[in-house]
């Protein structure tokens, strides 16, 4: 049974508990408190270097204090406070790097309210649990014999067959029905790849429909994107050694990984905001009269400073963007100014929750609007690798991932 | 006998006192108990449930954070009931405490601003001070009577 520690504050008030036990069990795992004393909570000025106000963070700060200590009592750490305490903000995010920089505990951080629900935070928790259960498999650095992967996201369902460390077969088909969509997507990596499915010794599934999917198909390895995308972002980026920071703004939600050698070490999942998402983009092609695939390469030529943008909503953003060109924008300044509000939002609300570290990857389909990344380089201040299939990463990863099952 | 809240208002020494004088003593682990000895259990430890963050919003507005506001719903309720309060300044964890500054921050103002008698203390550091901080507490629980 994995063991994950829950620092927090707020959630048996906000009437969530519950769902965080429930979330756990669900992927086999079980929540624990470290037992602290109250000197221990007296004490943390000293040994964490603050105390605050609120005695439930001051018993959170010597919980985290006390694992650092003794890293044996548990296997995971989840810190979650309340969404909106600035406060609470502040010691959550400064725990995380605290447990990240004094053990090798994998750690996830969460604001919640009282909507939070186990399914909220499922993923989430899976990632955590992959992560400490599988850290052998994790390990892996090359594919071998012939595999395939699927990715059925939100959006697009994608495939790739693997031979040998090689890609040999992609197949990209948006999702509507997730079952005839994974078959679709995975007939035509197939096809490119030239071989039949009987050939292939195992599928891995990932993404949202990943349960339905692995089950219609049998899979070998049925797993939650955060692992699964890290690896295959790591792999197709050739930085498997030493640390690397994973984004991945897909068409429903956003991740922020933070790897080490190949593993995730603490990760942040948004998904609140469709203006931090490729849904912003699209209407911003379709607004400008391209193609989605276009809009990249216009931005490129524009300039986002250009256009006055009052609001990241897909909503209101977009109201910014319309009345700009009803100004006389340019066209390229607005598709700019469409990538630098999705990158901006996502650095503002996410990358603060994880070690921003070199080299950084972005991945997914929205890495290919060249616009993006290039915001978020102007961002981040460092340079963004694009690797080749950066939007079949899931397949690549859950190809990758499976052929170490085989050899197991 | 007047209803006394507390604060902070988790102190056990501070409502033994109020029960001593032969007042009723509002605080916030007898609204727990009501709450988890209820018939159903449906999210332990306190059974407080999505929906107390909700009733919260009575007393706080739905940006406050939902931590607060479920304390609240708790709280907020016996605040309403006093008729009468003792607040303590500074009292240190020991004294009790909700676990989150802004909720007393929020408590401590909806008790002023309330319109009913308070009486304000510092927490006493001696033995000297102890004294004195019990005998202003008689005096005052003896003008309500």
């Amino acid at each position: 049974m994995i063991r994950i520690a829950q620092l927090s504050c707020g959630s048996e008030y906000s009437g969530i508990q519950k769902e965080i036990e429930r979330a756990a069990e669900t992927v086999g795992a079980k929540i624990v408190y470290p037992e602290v004393s109250l000197e221990d909570i007296l004490n943390v000025e000293s040994t964490f270097g603050v105390s605050v106000s609120s005695g439930d963070l001051n018993l959170a700060i010597a919980r985290a204090v006390r694992i650092v200590q003794n890293p044996d009592l548990a296997d995971a750490v989840i810190v979650m406070t309340c969404f909106r305490c600035a406060e609470a903000a502040i010691i959550r995010s400064e725990i995380r790097k605290y447990i990240h920089e004094h053990s090798k505990i994998p750690v996830l951080s969460y604001s919640f309210t009282e909507r939070t629900k186990a399914e909220t935070l499922l993923t989430r928790i899976e990632a955590l649990v992959t992560t400490v259960k599988y850290r052998g498999l994790l390990a892996r650095e090359k594919q071998k014999g012939l595999t395939a992967g699927i990715d059925s996201g939100s959006t697009t369902t994608k495939s790739v067959v693997m031979r040998d460390n090689e890609v040999i077969g992609t197949g990209w088909v948006p999702t509507t029905e997730v079952l005839k969509s994974a078959d679709e997507a995975l007939e035509a990596a197939l096809k490119t790849a030239g071989v039949q499915k009987e050939e292939v010794s195992a599928i891995g599934v990932t993404g949202y429909g990943r349960f339905l999917v692995g089950k219609h198909i049998n899979a070998r390895l049925i797993q939650e994107e955060i692992t699964v995308n890290s690896k295959g972002a790591v792999f197709l980026a050739d930085a498997q050694k030493g640390p690397a920071t994973v984004i991945d703004i897909g068409g429903m939600d956003n991740k922020a990984i933070s790897v080490q050698d190949g593993i995730p070490g603490g990760f942040t999942m948004g998904g609140i905001c469709a203006g931090a998402s490729g849904r912003f983009l699209e209407l911003t092609a379709r607004r400008l009269g391209i193609d989605i695939t276009e809009l990249g390469k216009l931005a490129l030529k524009g300039d986002f400073r250009n256009v006055a943008m009052n609001s990241y909503c897909i909503v209101f953003g977009t109201q910014s963007l319309v009345n700009s060109l009803s100004l006389g924008c340019k066209p390229e300044d607005v598709a700019m100014a469409a990538c630098h509000s999705v990158a901006e939002q996502v650095y503002e609300q996410q990358l603060q929750e994880v070690d921003v570290k070199e080299p950084v990857i972005m991945v997914g389909g929205t890495s290919l609007i060249e616009g993006l990344p290039k915001a978020m380089e102007e961002l981040l201040q460092v340079k963004v690798t694009v690797p080749k299939y950066a939007q079949y990463i899931g397949a690549v990863g859950a190809a990758l991932l499976v052929s170490g099952l085989l050899e197991d | 006998m007047a209803k006394v809240i507390v604060y902070p208002p988790t102190s056990m020494i501070l409502s033994d006192l109020v029960e001593r004088m032969g007042h009723k003593a509002l605080v916030v682990p007898e609204a727990v108990r009501k709450l988890v000895t209820a018939n159903e259990i449906d999210s332990p430890p306190l059974n407080v449930t999505p929906e107390e963050p909700k009733k919260g919003l009575r007393y706080a507005a739905v940006d406050v954070p939902s931590g607060v506001r479920g304390r609240m719903a708790l709280i907020g309720p016996i605040i309403e009931e006093a008729e009468a309060a003792i607040i303590v300044e500074d009292p240190g964890w020991l004294t009790g405490c909700a676990g989150c500054s802004r909720t007393n921050e929020l408590v401590r103002l909806l008790i002023r601003t309330k319109g009913v008698p308070v009486l304000d203390l510092s927490y006493p550091t001696n033995d000297a001070e102890a004294r004195v901080f019990v005998q202003k507490i008689r005096a005052f629980l003896e003008d309500l009577l």
